[in-house]
């Protein structure tokens, strides 16, 4: 399978993202520059983390004009498993593909260390290899991953089971005290309603080898190989386990 | 027109005018003299500093790159060079703390691009007034916050440093930026303008006023009016710089460059006359052709502008098409301003008329050089003198007093943990960070191979202030064990000498004496020196900082999983000291923090010691019989024990030998536990392993003796078998890591 990993120019997460899926998992990666119009043969799309455009406006609020983005709303909205990781977040959340918006952290300062996230939901293409409750120790580095959306799109958020990982403690406890950067209900990483698009603080790239000080990162990426070998659109599954809690959006 | 006042606006000398007249044969007119004085600047010219620096050993099988272009560059095998450099940022920062700090990071970073390499690490030694003085904090973070704002935004990650807090730089802060890279050793490419009539191309951002004399302001003690030189300091965008790191790197892919400078201090002047005088050659531009960000600015200002993040390029006739078509898929516009000449004048155009010729020889080879009078300052023989016995403290040792001492050192902003600092840079980005900042040396994988490079910058000036010689030697030695404690072998080293002004005999021996001090223990321990940076003119109101000649090191490490950490692993592993304390307490943390003194002589160093001590340490690393190795400098014994158990939630129980060093067992027992001789390296191992560890140590001639084991949750240090220290880990790492975070978070709430 191929992974295709978007650059913007001031992407600087790339080739750690397509080193991660080339050389640690031995899967395809293409780089995938933001003036090219068409994803070629890509079965994942990864928006990797960076500062796409500068962001001196807002984070990644210059990169849904980029050439290469209405190719990835297609891909999207034809099921397929699209990642943004950090910046990729943030630029997720502009471009509308899913929900909510970024403020700066809580304290004002960028943040980068390991941390603990636990695993909310599995039915998606990225989390389908983790355990429900398990917790991951993986990365984060960032100065706008503060998290915010209104009560309404919250609680939307949470009754469709949205949101995908939260900040915890190494024991798993989801609290103030674990959550580096004030986020609403220590929002770590979301899904949009059909669950095949998850944006997340958080670096899984970071975390793939041992001699990086951990591996945890692995169950995320390793999921979407799986999800794509499994070749049944991610959004089927995603559809069938939650159409309980499925409600009419906007 | 140029008048005395003009020339000292400039800061040339009538003397230096003279010269100028003599290599012109006729008067200079205004562009004229601005372009001699940036480049005879002490900044360009390293005029004061030049004759001393030629002592310094340079050469050795493995370096590709020696002083002299944009930076050095090492052979780490495979084919591949690490081509690295420090560079100081102090006088921009001082005056603006956030944009002096981030355009000091730029700077090091285009640096080394330039060479062809891809950057791969950041580090920083950082220095500023007591912490809790008017103002530190307020420098400190913006410092902080300006290398995290272009070192994060550019994608490098910041792996380590060093930061230090001392009154004498509270006028005059430190900020010195490491950048490290790695590029193809047969693609390293050189900042030279050759081959007459290719074109020279600009790229990057516009020219505008900003930074114009930066310079100049660099080779001038500060005052009370220096805040109004704030518009001599430039604004960063890391943005544009990542552009251009990426289209430059990509145009080094094809054959069309001929040489490549980045336009850092003194701007196009200095890049044009250098490259030029490199390669031989010429180079002529019409200054109507540079990109302007402004209106109306005349030749002058064009060439002596600081604006960040430009290039200048010379590229083979034929090739412009090409190049010019990977500059604007990064929308970057790579500009046609002149062409490389036959006949060695930096000749400068206005919409054709010359505004500016001058040869290039004159601005570069035939620039002043200094030999300036030195002076051993009379006040070091009271500074040397320490009395130990006339020290207020009570004879009879008691362990809850000498758990207190520790616990203040361990407190001590200087000794703290960086934490709160480092958690603000990006230290993890490119995935290669085998070793995280506070751990030790940064150490960085190198992908596509096995190994990994080992970096420290280290300098202790109050040793240097004590005795510049040998201060500067502890400081080769410091960052060249931290490199060895991480397991790797060192190959290079860059330096950035900070000192005071020059033309006072006394800093000028400080200097001299520094540069002979490094110079030797580079040969002894086989470390060549391959580039720098020197920062002079360090003072406020005629105050001068201490001698401050920070060195970085860089090492290899043949596994990149064998690199080494401070850490303790885990329980009952055997703790081994390797080489002796002798108590010496000269220059040392515990003199500075409880007594309040900079006083005495530092510790001795024998460099064939320290050269046997980090072969052994490098060898035990690479056969895997150490389990975690710490340096023991700053804060003695006491100190890197505990933090070998910080982090690792594990104590240690140790036993050590007494120190007679005066009649007070008080005084003997900091002596044994603060005290910070030289040579030592606190190593863990497997019991099992212990035998093979003495064994090599004793074939190595260095002394090793095993002083305790690890496990349980304190740490305990008998002296002679009598308790002297006795405390919960916990309660030990507490200070050490609140100790800078408290003081900014209580500023927050």
């Amino acid at each position: 399978m191929t992974f295709g990993v978007v650059v913007f120019p001031g992407s600087n997460c790339d080739h750690d993202a397509y080193h991660a899926a080339t050389q640690v998992l031995g899967e395809r990666a293409e780089l995938v520059w933001h003036k090219d119009t068409s994803l070629h043969d890509a079965d994942v799309v990864i928006l990797p983390g960076g500062f796409a455009h500068g962001d001196y406006l807002r984070t990644g609020a210059m990169a849904r004009f980029s050439p290469i983005m209405p190719a990835i709303k297609a891909f999207a909205d034809r099921g397929g498993p699209v990642l943004g990781i950090c910046n990729g977040f943030q630029i997720l959340l502009e471009s509308g593909l899913l929900p909510g918006a970024m403020l700066r952290n809580r304290e004002l300062k960028y943040r980068c260390e390991h941390l603990y996230i636990r695993v909310e939901q599995t039915d998606t293409p990225f989390s389908r290899r983790a355990q429900a409750g398990q917790v991951l120790r993986i990365p984060i580095g960032h100065g706008e991953g503060n998290y915010y959306a209104d009560a309404d799109v919250l609680s939307r958020l949470e009754s469709n089971r949205q949101v995908v990982f939260r900040y915890c403690s190494p024991s798993g406890q989801v609290d103030d005290a674990a959550n580096p950067n004030g986020s609403v209900h220590n929002v770590a990483g979301i899904c949009n309603q059909r669950r095949n698009v998850v944006g997340m603080m958080p670096h899984p790239e970071r975390a793939c080898e041992r001699l990086l000080g951990g591996t945890d990162g692995l169950v995320i990426l390793q999921s979407v190989v799986d999800a794509v070998a499994a070749g049944a659109n991610p959004a089927d599954v995603a559809t069938t386990s939650s159409t309980a809690s499925t409600s009419p959006t906007r | 027109m140029i008048d005395a006042t003009v020339l000292e606006r400039h800061g040339v000398t009538p003397d230096e005018y003279h010269r100028i007249v003599g290599f012109l044969g006729r008067e200079p007119n205004i562009t004229e003299l601005g372009i001699f004085s940036v480049m005879w600047s002490e900044h360009c010219s390293y005029k004061s500093s030049r004759v001393h620096l030629r002592t310094l050993p340079t050469e050795g099988p493995q370096v590709v790159q020696g002083p002299g272009e944009n930076a050095g560059a090492v052979d780490i095998g495979n084919g591949l060079a690490a081509v690295f450099k420090i560079e100081s940022h102090n006088h921009p920062s001082f005056i603006e703390p956030y944009q002096g700090a981030a355009t000091g990071v730029g700077g090091i970073i285009r640096d080394i691009f330039t060479m062809g390499a891809r950057p791969i690490g950041l580090l920083n030694s950082l220095r500023f007034g007591a912490l809790d003085a008017p103002g530190t904090k307020r420098l400190l973070e913006g410092v902080v916050a300006g290398i995290a704002g272009y070192g994060n935004s550019i994608g490098i990650p910041t792996v380590g440093g060093e930061v230090a807090f001392d009154p004498c730089y509270a006028g005059n802060p430190l900020v010195n930026v490491f950048c490290i890279g790695i590029a193809k050793t047969s693609d390293i490419i050189k900042g030279v303008a050759s081959g007459v009539g290719n074109p020279v191309y600009y790229v990057g951002a516009k020219t505008g006023r900003d930074g114009i004399h930066g310079a100049t302001m660099a080779s001038a003690e500060f005052d009370e009016r220096s805040a109004e030189k704030r518009p001599a300091v430039q604004v960063g965008d890391p943005f544009m710089e990542k552009l251009l790191l990426e289209a430059c790197l990509e145009v080094m892919q094809t054959d069309a460059l001929i040489g490549i400078q980045d336009m850092g201090a003194a701007g196009l002047t200095c890049s044009t006359t250098e490259m030029g005088s490199r390669g031989g050659a010429g180079v002529e531009i019409d200054v109507s052709h540079v990109p302007q960000r402004e209106t109306g600015m005349t030749p002058y200002e064009i060439m002596l502008s600081e604006s960040q993040e430009r290039m200048l390029l010379v590229v083979k006739k034929g090739c412009e098409a090409e190049v010019e078509r990977i500059f604007e898929k990064w929308d970057l516009h790579a500009v046609r301003i002149g062409e490389v000449t036959a006949d060695g004048m930096l000749r400068v155009k206005e919409r054709g008329a010359v505004v500016a010729e001058i040869p290039n020889r004159a601005l570069t080879d035939e620039a002043p050089v200094y030999r300036r009078p030195t002076e051993r300052p009379a006040s070091l023989e009271t500074a040397q003198t320490l009395d130990l016995e006339a020290l207020p403290i009570a004879s009879a040792p008691d362990v809850a007093t000498t758990n207190r001492v520790l616990l203040l050192i361990l407190g001590s902003p200087s000794i703290a943990s960086k934490r709160w600092i480092y958690r603000q840079y990006d230290h993890m980005v490119q995935t290669n960070t085998v070793v995280l900042p506070g751990m030790g040396a940064g150490v960085l994988r190198v992908k596509g191979t096995d190994a990994a490079l080992a970096m420290s910058v280290d300098c202790n000036s109050r040793y240097c202030y004590l005795d510049p010689r040998l201060g500067a030697m502890h400081a080769l030695a410091e960052a060249a064990r931290n490199v060895a404690c991480a397991g790797a072998r060192p190959l290079g080293a860059t330096n950035c000498l900070n000192f005071g002004n020059p033309e006072k005999p006394a800093i000028m021996w400080q200097f001299a004496q520094a540069v002979e001090g490094l110079g030797s223990a580079c040969r002894a321990l086989s470390i060549p020196i391959t580039g720098g940076n020197v920062s002079l003119y360090n003072e406020t109101d005629g105050k001068a900082i201490f001698p401050t000649p920070v060195v970085g090191v860089v090492g290899l490490l043949p596994h990149a999983d064998r690199a080494l950490g401070r850490r303790f692993v885990g329980p009952d592993d055997a703790i081994v000291l390797l080489g002796e304390g002798h108590g010496e307490l000269g220059g040392s943390e515990y003199l500075a923090t409880v007594h309040g003194i900079v006083k005495g002589t530092p510790p001795s160093l024998d460099l064939d010691k320290e050269r046997a001590l980090q072969t052994l340490i490098v060898g035990l690393a690479d056969s895997r019989l150490v389990r975690s190795a710490h340096d023991c400098s700053d804060g003695g014994l006491a100190v890197a024990l505990a933090e070998c158990c910080f982090d690792a939630r594990v104590g240690a129980d140790v036993q050590i030998d007494g120190v007679r060093v005066s009649s007070r067992d008080t005084i003997n027992d900091a002596g044994a536990l603060f005290g910070e001789s030289a040579s030592r390296i606190v190593v863990s191992a497997r019991a099992s392993d212990v035998p093979a560890v003495l064994a090599r140590a004793t074939a190595a001639g260095v002394p090793a003796r095993v002083i305790g084991n690890t496990g349980g949750g304190r740490l305990r240090i008998a002296i002679g078998g009598r308790t002297a220290v006795d405390l919960q880990v916990e309660e030990a790492e507490r200070p050490w890591a609140s100790a800078i975070a408290d003081r900014f978070t209580q500023r927050v709430a």
